[in-house]
């Protein structure tokens, strides 16, 4: 766990000078630090809530980039789920991409409700809270210090695109990115930034497209 | 939302809007702890559920790199392209989140605030 301490903690400093950076103000950005806790989805926020999209495109935006905690959550739930749903749900709230990485190493078996399982989960989201609460505190008060026609803003654009490189694991993704960025440049004119849904559900609908052809290729094989 | 705007001041509309957003991490997070059964997704929602993340965040990067006033860029006297280009080229070089965009502001800033591109 002390091995992801620096990149944590960059990563953090980079979301909370993006935060203030791009407009949201000291206050605003502190909430979002504490309440959203969510990088990924926090940066992808950013650029919507500075042109004054509505809140339900913003929400659907950051659903689908949270979908991958969907995902593991799945299963986190081999291991939690003899929790009473309380602290089930908290502990899952708390529970980021970087604690089940560390989780699957201390137990690669995937063995289920092994005694301290729970108490692991529990430690490394306070480790991970504490790490990434304080440099992302520290990146808004810094930043908030540097004036904002400097566009430290673009940073978050610059980190969103690292994270997008490295979700770029196989073909289907790569056609998938690429429809999603043209249809999210030719759909810009839509009114309430619809582009980003409609980029999402053609790339989505690609994928599926994709995955059907490639089933009906087995078959004929 | 124009009414809403109109009687809220800006700092309420945010606040809501991000009070929603943490809504949406305990959501997702929770997503398959809340019930006690076992769901299983099928197998096509799974492969959907895995390429939307990377589509929403290219959705969003896409206009921010490439878009000036609506459009695509016309000029290149743009700090925004040869940032992204450099982000790019070190990550083909050295993968990872921090070096790229470190790669990319020590393009972007004397680029954007030297020359005003």
């Amino acid at each position: 766990m002390l091995a992801f301490g620096p990149g944590l903690a960059a990563w953090g400093l980079v979301t909370g000078v993006a935060m203030t950076q791009s407009g949201l103000g000291v206050g605003l950005s502190i909430l979002m630090s504490l309440t959203v806790y969510a990088g990924s989805a926090q940066l992808a926020s950013l650029p919507l809530l500075a042109s004054g999209a509505p809140m339900w495109v913003i929400w659907a935006s950051a659903f689908c980039v949270n979908l991958r905690f969907v995902i593991f959550s799945s299963q986190w739930r081999v291991h939690l789920g003899h929790l009473p749903r309380r602290r089930r749900l908290v502990l899952g709230y708390l529970l980021a991409d970087l604690n089940l990485v560390v989780f699957q190493k201390a137990w690669p078996d995937r063995a289920a409700h092994q005694t301290g399982q729970a108490r692991y989960a529990a430690g490394g989201a306070a480790a991970v809270w504490s790490v990434w609460q304080v440099s992302s505190l520290a990146g808004i008060l810094l930043s908030s210090l540097v004036p904002l026609s400097w566009g430290l803003g673009f940073a978050g654009t610059l980190s969103m695109l690292g994270i997008a490189y490295s979700l770029l694991n196989d073909r289907v993704a790569w056609v998938a990115a690429l429809v999603s960025a043209a249809a999210a440049v030719a759909a810009f004119a839509l009114p309430l930034k619809l582009n980003i849904l409609v980029a999402i559900a053609a790339a989505v609908a690609a994928s599926l497209v994709m995955a059907k052809a490639g089933q009906a290729a087995e078959r004929s094989a | 939302m124009t009414v809403a705007a109109s009687l809220w001041p800006a700092w309420a509309t945010g606040a809501v809007t991000i009070l929603g957003l943490a809504a949406v991490t305990a959501v997702s997070r929770g997503f398959f702890l809340w019930s006690k059964r076992d769901l299983r997704l099928p197998d096509e929602l799974q492969r959907a559920l895995q390429v939307a993340p990377l589509a929403a965040i290219v959705a969003v990067l896409a206009p921010e790199i490439f878009m000036a006033h609506g459009a695509l860029i016309d000029t290149w006297r743009d700090a925004r392209l040869p940032a992204a280009l450099a982000a790019t080229v070190f990550y083909a070089w050295r993968p990872g989140v921090l070096g790229p965009l470190l790669a990319g502001l020590a393009v972007y800033m004397p680029l954007h605030v030297g020359l005003g591109w």
